[in-house]
């Protein structure tokens, strides 16, 4: 990897992805962002887990669906930049046909600390998930499983997606 | 030969296998000559059917998956194209039917009077790639296609439609989730996702 990720990000990335297996997600699909880099890193290297590089974002989210509607528990990994040109797909194929999927998503651009085309995506995220009514968690490095269960609710119980945004520091 | 000439053409080879339907007149076109819930009619997210496809042909390397496209659609989504031919699930078919425009709008066009879709999937990695010759039967040739390796691919031109649209997709679109995943054996009960 070019990248030198500390053991800690590591050791995130593997607690987060026992408790996505033990809520049985098998597919991953994505566009990598290096705030995600120890846990794409993991899904791509472990074998309970199939990991996909994608090519768009949206093209991610059609391929977990047919992953879901084949029944498999599957989740998209992005930058938040990918989550613009996902907004059709969310709308109007996960949300209206109840795809449910896992969306993990990098906040670049929080608190306005970032590379200029980083910023206006990462000041209005939040807002354009409320406005959606797309449930969305932000999880800290300490409470990893507490937020993936939630999400996780939001996905059995209302076959809805859910995101949830990550901030660096947690994988990368 | 029109869309629907071309579908009802095809449709008789689909069996009991799940076919994913492109956006517009193609998804309304499979459901007025035999709707069943194999078909999963995407509705929206254009250019997205052929993604979901290969999503449930990794996953049910047991079923032959086809998607039934058109050529904007294929050009909204072109890079998936290259998942499908790095991935190459053997069991992946996908049939284009290329009218060189977006009927469903009125008819502008696209832009595959110059770009070979053909020539774009062999160069992407599709196992086998077709194109249905001038003189060529579209159900000898469908046949050819089903038992060639996959991924394969077959470019299938069409002339405009001229006859009124086939009606809209009628069901809900949970409903075509529901419906799909049930024929498929795969269902969501509870909190467990019970894969037969």
């Amino acid at each position: 990897m070019s990248k030198n990720w500390s053991e800690d990000l590591y050791n995130n990335a593997r607690h987060f992805a026992s408790g996505l297996k033990k809520r049985k997600f098998s597919f991953f699909t994505g566009v990598p962002c290096s705030l995600l880099g120890t846990l794409i890193e993991h899904l791509e290297s472990s074998p309970e887990f199939e990991y996909v590089a994608n090519v768009r974002e949206d093209a991610a989210l059609g391929l977990a669906s047919g992953a879901y509607l084949a029944g498999r528990k599957s989740a998209v990994l992005m930058q938040n930049s990918g989550f613009g040109y996902s907004l059709n797909v969310l709308t109007s194929l996960n949300m209206i046909y109840k795809i449910p999927l896992l969306v993990i998503i990098s906040y670049r651009g929080f608190l306005g600390n970032d590379a200029p085309e980083h910023i206006i995506m990462g000041a209005k995220l939040e807002q354009l998930l409320k406005d959606l009514e797309i449930p969305a968690f932000i999880p800290t490095a300490n409470d990893l499983d507490k937020q993936l269960e939630l999400a996780d609710r939001v996905i059995e119980e209302k076959k809805v997606p859910a995101v949830m945004l990550i901030k660096e520091k947690i994988f990368g | 030969m029109t869309t629907r000439d071309a579908l009802q053409q095809i449709v008789p080879f689909l069996e009991d296998s799940p076919a994913v339907c492109a956006t517009g007149h193609i998804a309304r076109e499979v459901q007025g000559l035999k709707d069943r819930p194999e078909n999963f009619y995407v509705i929206g997210s254009m250019g997205m059917c052929s993604s979901i496809g290969l999503g449930i042909a990794l996953s049910r390397p047991d079923k032959k998956v086809f998607v039934l496209d058109g050529d904007g659609s294929v050009l909204m989504n072109m890079g998936n194209l290259a998942v499908v031919g790095a991935l190459k699930p053997k069991n992946f078919i996908h049939i284009v039917l290329d009218n060189e425009a977006y009927s469903s709008t009125g008819n502008q066009k696209t832009l595959t009077t110059a770009v070979h879709l053909d020539e774009v999937a062999r160069a992407n990695g599709y196992k086998t790639v077709y194109r249905q010759g001038a003189n060529e039967n579209l159900t000898d040739i469908t046949q050819k296609i089903i038992r060639s390796e996959g991924p394969a691919f077959l470019l299938v031109k069409v002339g405009p439609d001229t006859d009124k649209p086939a009606p809209r997709v009628k069901a809900d679109p949970d409903v075509i989730t529901k419906r799909f995943m049930n024929a498929l054996g795969n269902q969501v009960r509870g909190s467990e996702f019970i894969r037969y």
